[in-house]
């Protein structure tokens, strides 16, 4: 009894046992407990130790808004990034594995394919194949981050640079993004498609609404407009639309709304979805959008099977630039977290141990196997991305000749913050890599590319990283990171309105490369599920 | 402006509705997988969550690809040269693996087979799906569940009808003794007193007193009045829910063979049927009793427990077990009440004669109380071939042949491994034809 606190002894035995329960409890949930020993004298005086932002592996909300504060300033201050307000989450493993299987968005209508994806990703999880994502940022405003729980303190404050701050500013201000994406609606859009698809799943049933899903899903590839945005609906069009609209609102209208009190808005009218025929014969050819064609102009599709396909549509394009700027996405994320973490040591505020694990995690993530290594699996965007953003970084702080040569305007400017934003805001990654691969890099990471012609059975090395090499490697790898090349192309050229209303979409092969004979059966046959009548796929050559 | 949000605490299970549809797009694969995957387990398992391989067929994405492989050309670049100069010629990998492969599977879908994880209720409906037990007649009852009000504790919100006085008048007691409030008594002693001092000669002492008491009484009457005798606070009142009556009751009668004669294969293997068939009816009906009856020489009625478990030596006769049943069916589940089920297990030895004796009471007695009766043999592999057709066999196997021409609810089968009972277990209680 001698140790106690002589106000614990003067207490009640029920007072006394809730003491202990809170202090235990204080102790389980305080990060404190494990930190003991780093505590104990290891930074030394009392002054160095107010300056870290945290010292112990777990987090806590305290520790996560002093660091993202820290992280703020240098990325606004020295890196002058410009981004949306940052909404931070954490969120527990399950929710991280929801998160991925919904194509990593917060609201998400039902699908069998996302159960799908959430049943491989679990059983992946669960047997130790694979570890989850430390962070999923959604390009929406304000920005939503989601961190996961189990991350230690420093992980948290390299996925909040690496998210909040990296892809955040490069979904602010890369110019695919500002033309294609609308990150104010994004989420609102997504709460009317759920809500819309529930709807139709009520009204005309599971399967029914599946079967368009499925066919719509098939077809997302071809569902975007690459060059340019979908063609505004006529004057008429828009006057009948609202007209109808007038007349439902007239027709919903109660004399009850008008006595809620003041500032109370009556409910919102619900997502009915309309059950007319609409086909629109004025269609213009050639069309590369299929989704697109197909809810104008399908003879067959009901009003809200084409709401179904355009919620498709829609959600195929706000992903669209995420697919053309993988490498420089996620190189702009990794460089900004390097350099913010890096600062953050430099000006001490994280200690040697977060920074080592920092390093061990960053080195991982931007490891790039060798073509002939068990582990490849194409070019890491991670790491290409992030070498090519360090490398402008090099060449304009310190420049060898080589780069003199290759980047006049750059090499030497010292001014690789405004080099970097402005490669960010107007580049997508086949057209930076073709501007900014440097002759350094392709050294450095050994490319070579190679000829592949099917009937032969041999590669042919048609250039290596050498000076004849240098500019065919680069414009080739550029090549390969072309959607326009990389999907297959393909266009409705007409459709038999007049006779059997069979459809004709062409493939234009690019150097004679054609589709997939299985999966173009199928995709065929989805076609047609949307299309009502015969569909003929034709390959053409250039 | 930043907000930090602890989404941590959210509702589970998000992805549920995505799940189930899941589940129900590839019933087919996963139907096939998961009795493909119970055959090959053994039937202690069947309530266990399993990992189930499901064909992408059916659950396939397609998407338009490109195939490299088939014609034209390309260009492409791979990091990590080593040794190669321009113009150099490399052997193709062979089957579309390594390097190219790999690139191919990047941009199309590579997919195969994939594997997950089912949990136990999601395994047990695909496997129960299309069985139920045969023929249940309801005997007693109708199509709809009756219900029932059955008493649900006690509530402070309800009818006046259903006022729980002994709860209430504890409450108030109690309440008012921690409130202190006076009891009448106390009130009457008080005005007693006070009669009896106005009774006295009046004095400057008594004066005092009858003022101090007059005050004291009129505080305990003012007491009495703000602290009521029964408080709305007090009133407790009974509750009733609403219960379903089970509509249809069933009795299954495990009967099994445990003498010497029946080995550690044979108990394993009639173990596992009942463990199954046990499994069945306790899910698939609310309301089933089963009797476990074990039998050597003679019958005894046993807890599942020593049923399954215990062992016993002795010889073999088959009536006894049957006598034990009739005896047990009498005492407590009569034919207008219950649906009778039997199900038998044994390795087909008996005490000669004692199969005839078996036949008449299940022709005279036992069979016409029966919705079924399903009698299973154990052989071992050996003699599964011997007694190839269904005619031959030992003794007991024979005289249930004539039982079985009579009666259409009567089943016999024999099994000899534990990867027959599962057809055999679908084949008897599969759906009855509509």
């Amino acid at each position: 009894m001698a140790g106690l606190d002589p106000a614990i002894q003067r207490a009640s035995v029920r007072e006394r046992y809730e003491f202990f329960r809170y202090a235990l409890i204080r102790c389980r949930y305080s990060p404190r407990r494990q930190a003991g020993c780093l505590q104990g004298g290891h930074d030394g005086g009392e002054k160095n130790v107010s300056k870290l932002l945290f010292t112990e592996a777990e987090w806590d909300f305290a520790a996560l808004d002093r660091t993202y504060k820290a992280i703020e300033e240098i990325a606004l201050a020295d890196l002058k990034l410009d981004v949306y307000p940052n909404q931070v989450e954490v969120i527990s493993s399950e929710q991280m594995l929801d998160a991925y299987s919904s194509l990593g968005m917060p609201l998400m209508y039902n699908h069998w394919s996302f159960g799908k994806l959430f049943a491989r990703e679990d059983t992946m999880y669960r047997a130790g194949y694979s570890a989850l994502a430390y962070e999923i940022v959604i390009n929406s405003s304000p920005c939503i981050s989601y961190l996961l729980e189990e991350n230690t303190m420093t992980m948290q404050a390299l996925v909040m640079a690496h998210a909040a701050f990296g892809h955040n500013h490069f979904f602010k201000n890369n110019y695919l993004f500002r033309q294609w994406t609308n990150a104010e609606g994004i989420l609102d859009y997504l709460a009317f498609a759920k809500h819309y698809i529930t709807a139709c799943e009520e009204r005309y049933g599971r399967d029914e609404v599946e079967s368009v899903l499925d066919a719509a899903h098939a077809l997302m590839d071809q569902g975007v407009f690459r060059y340019r945005r979908p063609p505004k609906p006529s004057r008429e069009r828009v006057l009948e639309k609202r007209r109808r609209r007038a007349a439902y609102e007239e027709e919903a209208y109660n004399e009850l709304w008008r006595t809620l009190p003041q500032g109370v808005a009556p409910p919102a009218a619900p997502p009915t979805p309309e059950d007319e025929d609409e086909f629109d014969g004025d269609m213009k050819l050639p069309e590369e959008n299929l989704l697109y064609f197909l809810e104008k102009h399908s003879p067959v599709l009901r009003a809200w099977q084409r709401e179904l396909l355009r919620i498709v549509r829609n959600l195929a394009q706000y992903f669209y630039p995420q697919r053309q700027t993988k490498v420089m996405n996620e190189g702009c994320a990794t460089f900004v977290h390097h350099t913010i973490m890096n600062l953050l040591f430099d000006r001490g505020l994280i200690g040697e141990g977060p920074v080592m694990e920092f390093l061990h995690s960053h080195t991982s993530v931007v490891f790039q196997p060798e073509f002939n290594d068990r582990r490849f699996g194409g070019i890491n965007p991670y790491a290409l991305g992030f070498a090519m953003m360090s490398d402008i970084r090099r060449i304009a702080e310190n420049p060898t000749p080589e780069d003199r040569d290759w980047f006049p305007g750059l090499a030497g400017t010292g001014d690789w913050v405004g080099a970097l934003k402005d490669a960010w805001a107007n580049y997508r990654d086949e057209s930076f890599i073709e501007q900014f691969l440097s002759p350094k890099l392709m050294r450095e990471f050994r490319l070579f590319a190679l000829y592949d012609k099917a009937e032969e059975d041999t590669y042919r090395v048609s250039a290596i990283h050498n000076e004849q090499g240098f500019r065919r490697v680069r414009s080739l790898l550029a090549r390969q990171y072309d959607t326009g090349i990389a999907d297959p192309n393909i266009q409705v050229a007409g459709a038999d309105l007049k006779g059997d209303r069979t459809l004709f979409l062409e493939h234009h092969m690019h150097r004679g490369v054609p589709l997939h004979h299985a999966t173009k059966q199928l995709v065929t046959g989805h076609i047609e599920r949307l299309w009502g009548h015969d569909v003929m796929l034709e390959e053409v050559a250039e | 402006m930043t907000y930090f949000i602890d989404r941590r605490l959210n509702p589970k299970g998000k992805s549920l509705a995505n799940r189930q549809r899941f589940l129900r797009r590839a019933r087919a694969q996963i139907r096939e997988a998961v009795q493909k995957s119970l055959k090959e387990s053994a039937v202690a398992d069947i309530a266990k969550d399993r990992k189930i391989k499901v064909s992408s067929k059916g659950t396939g994405e397609p998407r338009f690809r490109l195939d490299p492989h088939a014609s034209g050309e390309r260009d492409f670049v791979l990091p990590g040269n080593k040794e190669f100069m321009p113009g150099d010629a490399i052997k193709k990998p062979q089957g579309g693996e390594g390097a190219s492969g790999k690139q191919a599977a990047d941009s199309g879908e590579g997919e195969d087979d994939f594997e997950f994880v089912m949990n136990q209720d999601e395994v047990l409906d695909i496997f129960f799906e299309d069985l139920e037990l045969p023929n249940l007649v309801r005997t007693t009852l109708k199509e709809t569940p009756n219900k029932t009000w059955k008493r649900a504790g006690i509530t402070t919100a309800g009818s006046p009808s259903q006022i729980n006085l002994v709860r209430t008048m504890r409450n108030a007691h109690g309440r008012r003794l921690a409130m202190r409030r006076p009891s009448l008594r106390e009130v009457e002693k008080l005005q007693a007193e006070l009669d009896l001092l106005e009774q006295e000669l009046p004095s400057e002492e008594t004066r005092a007193q009858i003022t101090a008491l007059k005050e004291k009484l009129a505080r305990a009457i003012a007491r009495r009045k703000w602290i009521g005798f029964i408080d709305p606070v007090d009133v407790r009142y009974n509750s009733f829910t609403e219960q379903p009556v089970p509509t249809s009751q069933a009795v299954m009668f495990c009967l099994m063979d445990v003498s010497g004669s029946m080995g550690e294969r044979e108990k394993d293997l009639a173990k596992r049927f009942y463990m199954l068939l046990h499994l069945f009816l306790r899910r698939r009906y609310d309301k089933v009793d089963i009797v476990f009856v074990r039998h050597t020489h003679d019958a005894q009625e046993v807890d599942e427990q020593e049923f399954f478990y215990s062992r016993q030596s002795g010889g073999t006769i088959v009536s006894t077990a049957l006598d034990k049943m009739l005896e047990i069916q009498k005492e407590r589940y009569t034919t207008s009440d219950w649906n009778i089920y039997a199900a038998q297990a044994s390795d087909g030895y008996t005490q000669s004669g004692d199969a005839r004796r078996c036949v008449e009471m299940l022709n005279a007695e036992i069979m016409p109380l029966c919705q079924y009766y399903a009698y299973i043999e154990i052989l071992d592999e050996r003699e599964m071939e011997v007694f190839a057709s269904e005619d031959s066999g030992a003794e007991l196997w024979r005289a249930y042949r004539t039982v079985a021409e009579l009666w259409g609810n009567f089943a016999t089968k024999r099994i000899a491994k534990p990867a027959d009972i599962f057809p055999v277990f679908r084949e008897l209680f599969k759906k009855a034809e509509a």
